[in-house]
């Protein structure tokens, strides 16, 4: 059925105006097999041959701009006379009354006057096809020549040939100008030097003895009454504290998690086995892929995975990353127990928390299998 | 009483008189049942301790064990409580038809009686969580500060698995947090206290049972309360994606083709 | 005072009070030579009051992007009336009850008053929000029309450019507007975007700090994009849209194929009255389709999320749509990061957020220069082609469609694992694994659909069209009766171009003199996959010689049919004898 012929070499020459006739081609076609029929003959609409059609067209517009005002009386009683506490409940639609009410009379309002018009456009108006004459966008040779005099005569005017410097004194202006203009941004930020970062993305709430409480009902966390399987979301005693933004920046890297498994069936290294209380762990809540807090805790597989972008930590081993887009493990937070049996820490935690940035030093990061 | 034996011959007495029977039975147990659970001597006690073993080691011993202690296809069932038991058998959860990702919900085949009997011997085995009063959960008191700390409280420890209106979420491996649309409120504090699945355990030290009652008051709540419209499933800006290609641009694309069709010709 | 009177004789307001024929719409006439006195309308209106527009649904796309950008406009006025664009901690205690109490920004307390105390404040707010969704979709849409129909082609090459422009600035746009609410979803939303700032190398932190006024989420973030959102990005999207319109005028806007449809000229309606009506009516269409969705179809409830807390989070925490094939590109790719001396260098969350993005904007912005360069085309292109006639075209942007989409599933794949159950992890490694086969199916399955549909024209062509009838021949053979096209037809099936493929050459001529004829071995065989395999449309000769067939057998049926004898060639039979299919495989 199918023959794979060779296109025939391109034959004769082809318009300077069509292809870019200084490109070597193998072929082309520029006879087209049938000839242009012209535009196609108009044809009455039934609207224009019927008259009863046509009136009717003519009704169903006008009959469509006439809901208008009504809808539009009908919104306004609806926003002075249906109180805010009225309710719709038809199936799984339950909403408010006065909003669906406003939507239904405003929506239909407007999407008529957008239908009566479609309608008018293509039933009652003069449907003929007309055609508009193109021109290539190119000037003609003519408004080059006159273009390319004006310019010449601009050009010689401002004396710029002769007086060059002119020129390259006017551009470097310009754009030293422009240097000032982005300078004046430079307090967009505070500039996170060595120290500023120490103060603030290095550092959190934890410090020796900072008792672990839970988050919103402020309860401190007696060890002894934590279960196997239990997990809490926590914060620092001392973060309430605080207000406003310090509040916010402050929860926003020390909030953690805290989890108890059974000691035997968690991998502890042996540098980290003072940091636990009888298989309660402690961690940031902050994925260390772009920040989310992640505590959807899997009590048996001990993973915990991040809603946001599925980077999952296994708990029961020092939080490795064990799936998803994650790079580094969770930071452990080293916790002991005080007098009275809470659960406090031990220190801040012995890494940033959060997601990576470029001047973090993560060379002492937990790595699966190390010790 | 003439009125009664006369018609004692009547050809519909022996089925009106088995109706009546069945009633009383019916209203009689109605009455009874709730109260035989805490009201029970220590003989009713022993006996359902006894129906429970039976019925356990029937229905749930070829995965966790003759006595609970659980085997390689099931966790240990010592200290679980009675609450995991009555939710994990009220819910359907229990026993599981086939080895999957996670149990799912299905409609229970056992009788709260048979349920409570297991629940009873489980408990039996070591103090665990136990099936909650109807006090512990009461959500008819709770002020509108309390319902709004609710919220503060399931936004914290729940949504993150759960969605912020409860609608479930996905967990690695096929396995998944479900919805809390239609679940009772019973349920809610069985699953907090007791951890079933991959659930963490929300023990009293960390959510106290007033703080567990604003939750379940919280989500209450929350679903009665009307929304902008409908709620397109509740599933956020995927969802509305989806129906703003869909219904949006797919309606006015209609009307764009209607807007560019040709009007009827005359011939 | 002669001369004064012959001033005002010889002018031309005098004279144009004296019609000569009467005006269809006399109202208007005054009102017009009041505006063409001072403004000059007439001379700039004769021009372009008629302007023809040629009528196709796929044209509208746009226009609901301006349409739904015009809503934007006019919803977001009324938002900005109540917004407070401010992070200072308030306690809320406006009517939405199970909030009452709590801790949250001004900003959103502002968002939760509009929505519950102002009347109709929620409806705007949703047909906002859904605006947005509709409007970065239409514009999606109008650039995949554009791209499929090759409207981008000379001499629209700027306008292509705009329209880069405009998605990209839609999105940014769109991303600042749903992060103002300072909800639970916005701020994930924002805590991604600082991890994304952060991951830049070497200026990720600084960049973050100059963009949050320090640690995030710090407080200057809502007012800093409120800024971006109601001011800087829409300046710069109406002054593109405009310019964008400017130049489909003074371009005056392509047609599809079809019976006196040329590369000069343009057919279809003119601008007075039938176009106003039409683009006016559908600017209602969409304004009220817009309500309506708002009406119904609940959209962000931003209540239910409750105010941004940093230690919380929702499952389903997604960006809206078309961010999302960015999220989906940072949820699938495997963990990359390298740790240099003192320094991180993460690459799995750059990657696929910045550079993805730049790829996309890049691919996209250069792709006209890109296709005029392997084709050599210098031409002017007015007439659109119909996908299937530019098969490596089509089946090219199907393949970036399927990589956009298996990104775009990515990023909602906790929603499809929960809905379909299905795992999580088995979702993600699907699509990785997806992603190198799915683009080269799609490429190859595309390509081959545009062949076929160019075979079918062909054959329409030289055949004819079905009808359906089926025919009994004198000796009992049946075959389907096929009828003559239109002339229209078969105009509109013939007329597209056949773009030659350009062949290596040294650029030297018989004398070893270059003659700027160089074509590199790279650009031909560019050239050769371009446009090199494809069905040419019959030639005048094989549509004679066809039609002179078909005669031909009516002629022989008349005879056999009138002296009972076998047909000497069957109707069907005739398919396969003498059209050769000629595919160019150069």
């Amino acid at each position: 059925m199918s023959t794979k012929n060779p296109v025939p070499a391109h034959q004769g020459p082809l318009s300077p105006e069509d292809y870019d006739e200084t490109l070597p081609v193998a072929s082309s076609n520029p006879d087209k097999p049938v000839d242009d029929p012209g535009i196609e003959e108009h044809i009455e609409r039934y609207t224009d041959a019927n008259t009863a059609a046509g009136n009717r067209a003519y009704a169903q517009v006008v009959g469509m701009l006439a809901l208008v005002p009504l809808l539009a009386i009908a919104f306004v009683v609806i926003y002075f006379a249906v109180p805010r506490d009225w309710y719709i409940k038809f199936g799984p639609l339950h909403s408010y009354a006065q909003h669906l009410g406003l939507g239904i009379t405003g929506g239909l309002a407007v999407l008529l006057i957008g239908l009566a018009c479609i309608h008018w456009a293509k039933q009652l108006m003069n449907d003929t096809e007309i055609s508009d004459e193109r021109h290539a966008m190119v000037s003609s040779p003519e408004d080059r020549a006159a273009f390319q005099k004006e310019f010449d005569q601009g050009a010689a005017d401002s004396a710029l040939g002769r007086r060059r410097l002119i020129g390259g004194a006017l551009a470097g202006a310009i754009g030293m100008a422009v240097v000032p203009a982005v300078v004046v941004l430079a307090d967009l930020g505070p500039h996170p030097g060595k120290g500023l970062r120490k103060a603030t993305i290095e550092k959190t709430l934890w410090a020796d003895g900072v008792r672990l409480v839970t988050d919103v009902n402020k309860r401190p966390i007696k060890a002894s009454e934590m279960e196997i399987g239990q997990l809490v979301n926590g914060q620092p005693e001392n973060l309430f504290d605080l207000h406003g933004v310090e509040f916010q920046q402050a929860k926003a890297k020390s909030s953690i998690v805290v989890v108890r498994m059974e000691p035997d069936r968690i991998k502890i290294p042996e540098s980290r086995k003072d940091w636990q209380v009888g298989g309660i762990l402690c961690y940031s809540k902050i994925c260390t892929h772009v920040g989310c807090p992640i505590s959807l805790w899997e009590r048996t597989t001990h993973h915990l995975l991040c809603p946001c972008h599925q980077s999952t930590f296994d708990l029961g081993n020092s939080g490795v990353v064990v799936f998803g887009p994650a790079t580094r493990s969770l930071p452990q937070l080293p916790i002991k127990v005080d007098a009275e049996g809470y659960l406090v820490a031990q220190s801040d935690f012995t890494v940033p928390v959060g997601p990576s940035y470029f001047e973090r030093d993560s060379r002492h990061d937990y790595k699966d299998g190390d010790n | 009483m003439r009125f009664l034996s006369r018609r004692r011959r009547h050809p519909a007495a022996k089925p009106l008189a088995l109706v009546l029977a069945l009633f009383v039975m019916g209203a009689l147990y109605s009455a009874m049942a709730p109260t035989t659970v805490s009201t029970a001597d220590d003989s009713t006690q022993q006996s359902q301790l006894a129906k429970g073993k039976e019925l356990f080691q029937v229905n749930c011993s070829s995965c966790h064990g003759l006595n609970g202690e659980g085997t390689p296809e099931a966790p240990t069932l010592i200290g679980v409580g009675a609450a995991s038991v009555d939710f994990q058998m009220e819910t359907g959860r229990m026993p599981m038809a086939r080895p999957e990702a996670q149990a799912p919900i299905k409609k229970t085949l056992y009788t709260s009686e048979e349920i409570s009997a297991i629940a009873a011997y489980v408990a039996s085995l070591a103090p665990g969580p136990k099936i909650p009063s109807k006090e512990q959960y009461d959500t008819s008191k709770l002020s509108q500060e309390q319902i709004a700390r609710g919220g503060e409280l399931f936004r914290t420890n729940c949504s993150a698995c759960h969605n912020f209106e409860g609608r479930g979420g996905a967990l690695p491996n096929g396995r998944y947090a479900p919805s809390l649309m239609k679940t009772s409120d019973k349920h809610i504090y069985e699953a907090i206290r007791t951890g079933p699945q991959q659930m963490p355990v929300f023990a009293q030290g960390s959510l106290s049972d007033d703080d567990v009652t604003e939750i379940i008051g919280y989500l209450n709540t929350l679903h009665d309360e009307p929304n902008g419209g409908f709620d397109l499933g509740g599933f956020g800006p995927v969802g509305e994606g989806l129906w703003g290609w869909v219904l949006g641009l797919g309606s006015l694309v209609l009307v764009a083709v209607w807007l560019a069709k040709k009007g009827a010709r005359a011939r | 005072m002669a001369s004064r009177t012959q001033v005002v004789e010889t002018s031309p307001a005098l004279e144009t009070r004296e019609p000569a024929k009467p005006h269809a719409l006399k109202g208007a006439s005054g009102v017009l030579n009041w505006a063409d006195e001072r403004l000059g309308l007439a001379s700039l209106g004769k021009k372009n009051l008629r302007k023809v527009f040629p009528d196709h649904w796929s044209f509208l796309l746009g226009e609901v992007a301006l349409y739904s950008f015009i809503v934007l406009l006019l919803t977001g006025v009324f938002l900005t009336i109540w917004f407070k664009p401010s992070m200072a901690e308030v306690e809320y205690q406006g009517s939405y009850q199970i909030l009452q109490g709590t801790q949250m920004s001004e900003a959103f307390a502002s968002t939760l008053d509009l929505s519950f105390d102002i009347r109709g404040g929620l409806l705007v707010r949703q047909i906002h929000h859904w605006g947005a969704i509709l409007f970065v979709a239409s514009i999606m849409a109008h650039m995949l029309r554009v791209f499929f129909t090759g409207a981008f082609r000379k001499p629209r090459e700027i306008n292509w450019l705009i329209g880069v422009g405009l998605f990209a600035l839609a999105t940014i746009e769109g991303f600042a507007g749903y992060s103002l609410p300072d909800d639970l979803l916005s701020g994930t939303g924002l805590r991604f975007v600082d991890g994304l700032i952060r991951s830049i190398p070497l200026i990720g932190t600084w960049a973050e700090f100059f963009v949050f006024g320090g640690e995030f989420p710090g407080e200057l973030i809502v007012p800093r994009l409120y800024m971006v959102h109601i001011l800087l990005v829409p300046g710069i999207l109406l002054a593109l849209i405009s310019a964008h319109l400017a130049l489909v005028v003074y371009h005056k806007h392509t047609q599809y194929p079809g019976p006196g449809r040329t590369e000069k000229n343009v057919v279809g309606y003119p601008l007075f009255p039938v176009y106003m009506a039409k683009a006016g009516g559908f600017f209602f269409v969409v304004f009220g389709v817009l309500v309506l969705m708002g009406a119904f179809m609940q959209i962000n409830p931003v209540w239910k999320y409750g105010a941004y807390n940093p230690a919380q989070v929702t499952a389903g925490s997604q960006p809206d749509w078309y961010m999302g094939w960015v999220e989906g590109a940072i949820r699938i790719i495997p963990p990359m990061e390298w740790h240099i001396g003192h320094t991180t260098w993460t690459w799995s969350v750059f990657l696929p957020g910045v550079g993805l993005m730049g790829i996309l904007f890049t691919g996209l912005a250069l792709w006209p220069f890109f296709e005029a360069w392997v084709t050599g085309d210098k031409r002017e292109h007015h007439l659109l082609d119909l996908p299937h006639n530019a098969p490596t075209r089509t089946a090219f942007g199907v393949s970036m469609m399927s990589i956009y989409g298996l990104f775009w599933i990515a990023g909602g794949n906790d929603i499809i694992a929960t809905q379909f159950a299905l795992s999580l992890n088995g979702v993600t490694w699907f699509i990785r694994i997806a992603l190198f086969i799915v683009p080269f199916l799609a490429f190859i399955i595309t390509k081959r659909i545009c062949i076929s549909k160019q075979r079918r024209d062909r054959e329409r062509v030289l055949h004819g069209g079905e009808t359906g009838v089926i025919v009994r021949s004198p000796d009992g053979g049946y075959s389907e009766a096929h009828e003559a096209l239109s002339q229209d037809e078969l105009w509109t099936l013939t007329q597209h171009d056949e773009p030659p493929v350009l062949v290596a050459s040294d650029g030297l001529d018989a004398n070893g003199v270059p003659n700027g004829q160089k074509v590199s071995k790279f650009r031909a065989s560019m050239s050769r996959w371009f446009h090199g395999y494809r069905v040419q449309p019959p030639t005048r000769e094989e549509i004679a010689e066809s039609q002179h067939h078909d005669e031909e057998r009516d002629r022989d049926v008349d005879r056999e049919v009138s002296s009972g004898a076998a047909p000497s060639s069957h109707p069907l039979e005739r398919h396969s004898d003498g059209d050769a299919e000629v595919e160019a495989r150069v």
